[in-house]
């Protein structure tokens, strides 16, 4: 069990350290300078020069990302070019909207979702059943963007019932704060809840043709006792998976709807360093991001653990 | 006790069961015996009210006084795991693997007795104990994935007989396990039946297992039942022809022409060996334990010497994971030895070329034992049966149709099977199949890996004999792997027998059987069920 | 082949998927032939009309024909997901192959470059190859087709792994044939089902990100239309024009639920377990 945890935390490790090469050797590999490229066209050669100086540009490639990865090590992120400020500060500030943000999706979609799948599964073929999983169907092909411009339509503009978009900040109330975050998270929510309740349907009738649900009932259990304690822990198992997948879809998916509502988060930060070519600001929010996502699988493969007794043996 | 009356059975517009009348009395151990689709499972699982959706029944199931056919779910499930408790044929599935075999026994304890889980836990620990897993050795927080077949089969049925059952359902409770294993997981079923004085159906595709058990059998076949009665004098009398025709085929001994190829005789005679293995050891590598210590790797096969003469039927013998697979993969140069050398006629396998190898393999062929996984399910006969003759580049499409007809009739298929897939065909055609692919290149020797032991007994005989009338025919050689030792004596020349990746006995297969001199041979053949010995057995007089 | 598809007719998902898919499909090609109006025809006269007679499903603020923009549409959504679909499949599952087939190493090093590209948010690093290398349909293709990659070679390797011990596998090894042949003839063969049904939930996927790249402005580019620029040009004109936003999103739906139900109609109709209980 601890070889297993030493051998996921090293591949964790590894996996980032390609990562952060990838992402590194993108921005190397743009057409043209960088500091062209983030000046524009008009820039005037003095300033591509500074800032080529600036950026240590006229340093050897490795030299460059090395001090880029000791510096993320110790959080110094660079400064950024347009707001001239440090990025982990500009990245402290936007992370308080798309880190809640993105966990209140994944609660909301896992709140509504679960429950939906086992009921689906335990009343399989039953009307209910058919119109949640033709509901899912729907739901699984809703754009999360399209979405939200529809509830923006019919709650914010018809009924006026939230703001349109915007953030006042967390210093305006909690309630308030949380109000504006409600139409996003919906959005962000809905169409992963559709998938997630199909996984956890079919996990679970998976499950409930296993042979040791057999037993389970030949033992005397009720359908509803087998299910609860026998089905459940098993099924989890892919439901786990799909878990973290769907937290790394949703941070991606910020980027989309902080559009859509006008949230300063991380999101649109990325958004607008690439408009605005500040190279820096996007390399050190996907890094990142890409480590929030490596962390929680690491997370995830610690849930199986404790979900599957099996793997616990594995290499112990 | 429990007393089915008229019961039919169907599954969709399927009939499944006709006409079933049986009953069983406290102490009775009734065996159920057919083949497979005879709906001896359904008539077992018709009594736990556990059939599949969609299942019509009509007639009477007494158990008691309550009619179980359409009993309501609370009924039934006071009366499961209480007083009616069944053990399935899959000890590897039939566990939760999530949860701790502790937990999983205690489970019904608490359910049916309102027990504390402390009270619970203390009753598993005696039962652990009863079925012979004392948990010194075995603590209740294992979880099914850390015990083998054998010892989950126990765990099943220290959960079956936790409540002291008036009746308990054995549906094949041993077809998963090793003979040795069978003979032990019997013998407990035997004294918890006389323990607790309840009654035992013991549902099995194999009349010496019943015939050593049973007080009294029903024999079934599509879904009726064709004889009952007392065990004994059932099948003493065979009255019935079906009944006449199972026996003989679970004892069934191809009838052979030729004297047996012994390997003293044929080295006299100066015949040179077909195929010769040396040394050979094998070794696969493990995950290591920790940072610090190499891996230490299994080793599969260790040291085996193997010859086989031309026409020569060689056994191989031993529980499973004793090696004897790694050992014919070896033998076919599919996987390299770790070290050794085999020599076929005149050519070192470990160091041929290709081109070598390929001029050999088409005198080495090889028959596997699951006849629905050996096929591709998407090619015709045709193509399947032709495969080997890739061997033998350069042949037309006429003669290569030519040589699969032939192929085909060798082994009494018609030509109009050339354009079917492998799923139109039952079992026993397709281990026909297997066996023509396999004699397409007209090879020397065919490795025939259990090649019955996933068939019925009835076409089971029917294959042995193909394969005995092929040798005969052809003067082909057999490498024939098996976990039965009924089958071997029945066919093999010699035998080798196989334990822990050695071979611990070689000689001749009825010197073998009937005078072992190694432990593992000693307890093979000890704990082999025979048909004849268990009717001799069977206090005579009585039933 | 008419045999499979009027069994596969008779499953209701296969059969509402495929009329759904086949519209969608045809539409598209119709529209290289013929729109009821030019696309680039701009007539602010007739600007922000709601469905009608003359303009189905009414005009932009541009006084563009909605319809026509759908219709010309549907072939930019189908081109870059299918696209995509085929550079994960042609990529993906030979990798997959190889790696299940030669395992050590290789494997390993060729399974965590996998997880290394899952690692990366798909829609995040489209945004960062569309943004470096500039916006357009191509780079749209590229950016969804590589992560396309990995989901196929996962798949391809796992069904890969639990053929290779299969008795049939071992007896073509038997007959000599080497790994490359046995993987062409008997283990890609056998994994063709699930194949085609990933194929079309990343064919639905594909859609679906491909309006989402549109959306934010680095999809394809004007003059030509595509459904998720639509929706990024309506939401501005929401609270009057409705309909703009409302009619490429149900394009959108409509097309991913159609997929998404032929890919499940066909898992149905090509699941080998059912095919083993039928017979």
């Amino acid at each position: 069990m601890i070889m297993f945890l030493i051998r996921k935390i090293l591949w964790a490790t590894a996996t980032l350290a390609v990562a952060s090469v990838l992402v590194f050797a993108t921005l190397e590999i743009i057409p043209g300078d960088p500091a062209q490229v983030m000046l524009g066209i008009n820039a005037t050669d003095e300033a591509i020069a500074a800032l080529r100086q600036d950026l240590g540009l006229n340093k050897p490639v490795l030299e460059r990302y090395f001090s880029w990865i000791f510096g993320m090590l110790q959080g110094d992120f660079g400064n950024s070019y347009t707001y001239s400020v440090p990025v982990n500060e500009l990245v402290a500030d936007r992370i308080t909207i798309s880190l809640p943000l993105a966990l209140l999706s994944l609660l909301l979609s896992t709140v509504i979702a679960i429950p939906l799948g086992l009921y689906s599964a335990s009343r399989r073929g039953s009307l209910a059943d058919t119109s949640i999983m033709a509901l899912s169907q729907v739901g699984i092909a809703i754009p999360n963007f399209w979405l939200a411009l529809l509830l923006v339509y019919f709650l914010a503009i018809w009924l006026q019932l939230v703001p349109a978009g915007g953030f006042p900040g967390w210093d305006a109330g909690f309630v308030v704060a949380l109000k504006s975050l409600l139409l996003p998270t919906i959005s962000l929510a809905l169409p992963q809840a559709a998938i997630l309740s199909r996984i956890t349907r079919s996990a679970l009738l998976e499950t409930l043709g296993e042979d040791y649900i057999r037993t389970a009932r030949a033992k005397g259990l009720s359908t509803g006792a087998t299910i609860w304690k026998h089905g459940m822990r098993n099924a989890m198992i892919p439901v786990l998976t799909i878990l973290g997948l769907q937290f790394a879809y949703l941070l991606a998916g910020t980027i989309i709807i902080e559009n859509v509502f006008y949230l300063p988060g991380l999101g649109r930060l990325v958004f607008q360093a690439i408009s605005l070519r500040d190279l820096i600001v996007v390399e050190s929010v996907v890094m990142m991001l890409v480590a929030t996502i490596i962390v929680i699988n690491l997370i995830v493969d610690l849930a199986y653990l404790w979900v599957d007794p099996r793997l616990r043996h594995r290499s112990a | 006790m429990l007393d089915i009356d008229g019961l039919n059975l169907s599954i969709g517009d399927t009939p499944i069961l006709k006409d079933i009348n049986l009953s069983i009395e406290p102490g009775q151990i009734l065996g159920i015996v057919g083949e497979s689709g005879s709906g001896k499972s359904m008539t077992a699982l018709s009594a736990m009210q556990l059939l599949p959706e969609g299942s019509k029944t009509s007639g009477s199931v007494h158990f008691n006084q309550h009619q179980l056919l359409d009993a309501d779910d609370t009924l039934m499930q006071d009366l499961r795991g209480d007083d009616i408790a069944m053990i399935f044929q899959e000890p590897m599935t039939a566990l939760n693997p999530v949860h701790t075999i502790g937990d999983q026994i205690a489970e019904g304890i608490m359910l049916h007795d309102r027990a504390e889980r402390r009270d619970a836990m203390a009753r598993t620990i005696g039962l652990m104990e009863r079925v012979g897993l004392p948990v010194s050795r075995f603590p209740l927080t294992r979880y099914p994935h850390e015990l083998s077949g054998g010892q989950r089969q126990r765990v099943m049925i220290a959960m079956a007989c936790a409540q002291h059952p008036e009746l308990l359902i054995a549906d094949e409770p041993t077809t998963a396990l090793d003979v040795t294993l069978q003979a032990q997981i019997l013998q407990l079923l035997r004294s918890l039946v006389e323990e607790q004085n309840m009654g035992l159906i013991l549902i099995s595709h194999d009349l010496a297992v019943v015939a050593e058990m049973t007080d009294q059998l029903v024999v079934m076949r599509n879904g009726e039942i064709v004889d009952q009665g007392p065990t004994g004098s059932i099948l003493r009398a065979k009255k019935h022809a079906y009944t006449a025709q199972l026996a003989e085929a679970s004892s069934h001994i191809p009838e052979r022409s030729q004297p047996p190829v012994l390997s003293e005789l044929a080295t006299e005679a100066g015949l040179a060996p077909l195929i010769c293995g040396r040394q050979l050891i094998r070794d696969y590598p493990t995950k290591r334990s920790n940072l610090f210590t190499p891996a230490k790797p299994f080793r599969a096969v260790d040291g085996v010497d193997v010859t086989v003469y031309p026409g020569q039927t060689m056994g191989l013998v031993g529980e499973s994971g004793c090696g004897k697979s790694t050992l014919a993969r070896m033998l076919l140069a599919l996987d390299p030895p770790t070290s050794g050398s085999i020599r076929f006629n005149d050519l070192e396998l470990t160091t041929a070329t290709v081109d070598e190898l390929q001029a050999a393999r088409r005198n080495i062929q090889v028959v596997f034992q699951d006849p629905f996984s050996s096929f591709n399910p998407r090619h015709k006969v045709e193509r399947l049966v032709a495969e080997p003759l890739y061997l033998e580049p350069g042949l037309s499409v006429a003669e290569k149709q030519n040589r699969v007809v032939a192929a085909l009739e060798e082994v009494g298929l018609q030509a109009s099977a050339l354009s079917k897939y492998p799923h139109q065909f039952s079992g026993g055609q397709r281990q026909r199949l297997a066996i023509a692919r396999a004699l397409i290149t007209r090879p020397a020797l065919i490795i025939a890996d259990e090649p019955v032991s996933a068939l019925d007994v009835s076409i089971r005989a029917q294959v042995l004999d193909l394969l005995t009338e092929l040798r005969e025919r052809l003067g082909l050689a057999y490498i024939f792997i098996s976990h039965d030792l009924s089958v071997v004596k029945a066919l093999c020349d010699e035998v080798l027998v196989m334990d822990t990746g050695r071979i611990v006995e070689h000689g001749n297969a009825s010197d073998i059987f009937d005078n072992p001199q190694s432990a593992a041979a000693k307890m093979l053949v000890e704990a082999t069920p025979d048909l004849e010995r268990a009717l001799q057995n069977r206090p005579s007089g009585s039933r | 082949m008419t045999g499979f598809f009027q069994t596969a007719m008779r499953n209701r998902s296969f059969a509402t998927g495929f009329v759904i898919t086949a519209m969608v499909v045809l539409m598209a090609a119709v529209s290289f032939l013929w729109t009821p109006y030019d696309v680039t025809d701009l007539d602010i006269s007739a600007k922000l009309k709601a469905p009608g007679w003359s303009h189905w499903f009414g005009t932009d603020h541009f006084g563009r024909d909605i319809f026509s923009m759908i219709m010309v549409g549907a072939r930019n959504s189908i081109a870059v997901a299918l696209v995509a679909v085929i550079i994960g499949v042609g990529i993906g599952v030979p990798v997959g192959c190889w790696a299940s087939a030669r395992g050590g190493l290789l494997d390993e090093a060729l399974m965590r470059g996998n997880d290394v590209i899952f690692a990366f948010p798909a829609l995040l690093s489209a945004v960062m190859i569309t943004a470096i290398f500039g916006p357009g349909a191509i780079n749209a293709i590229i950016a969804i087709g590589i992560f396309n990659i990995p989901v196929f070679a996962r798949l391809a390797r796992g069904a890969a792994l639990s053929l290779w011990p299969r008795d049939f596998i071992m007896a073509a090894r038997a007959a000599g044939k080497n790994k490359t042949r046995i993987t062409i003839e008997h283990i890609v063969p056998n994994m063709a089902n699930l194949l085609i049904v990933q194929a079309t939930i990343a064919f639905a996927l594909g859609i679906i990100q491909e309006a989402g790249l549109a959306y934010v402005g680095l999809g394809t580019q004007p003059p030509l239309p595509s459904w998720g620029k639509m929706l990024n040009e309506a939401q501005t004109m929401m609270s009057f024009a409705p309909h703009m936003a409302i009619i490429p999103g149900l394009a959108i739906v409509i097309t991913v639920v159609g997929l998404n139900l032929l890919g499940d109609g066909l898992r149905d109709v090509l699941d080998p377990r059912l095919v083993r209980k039928r017979d």
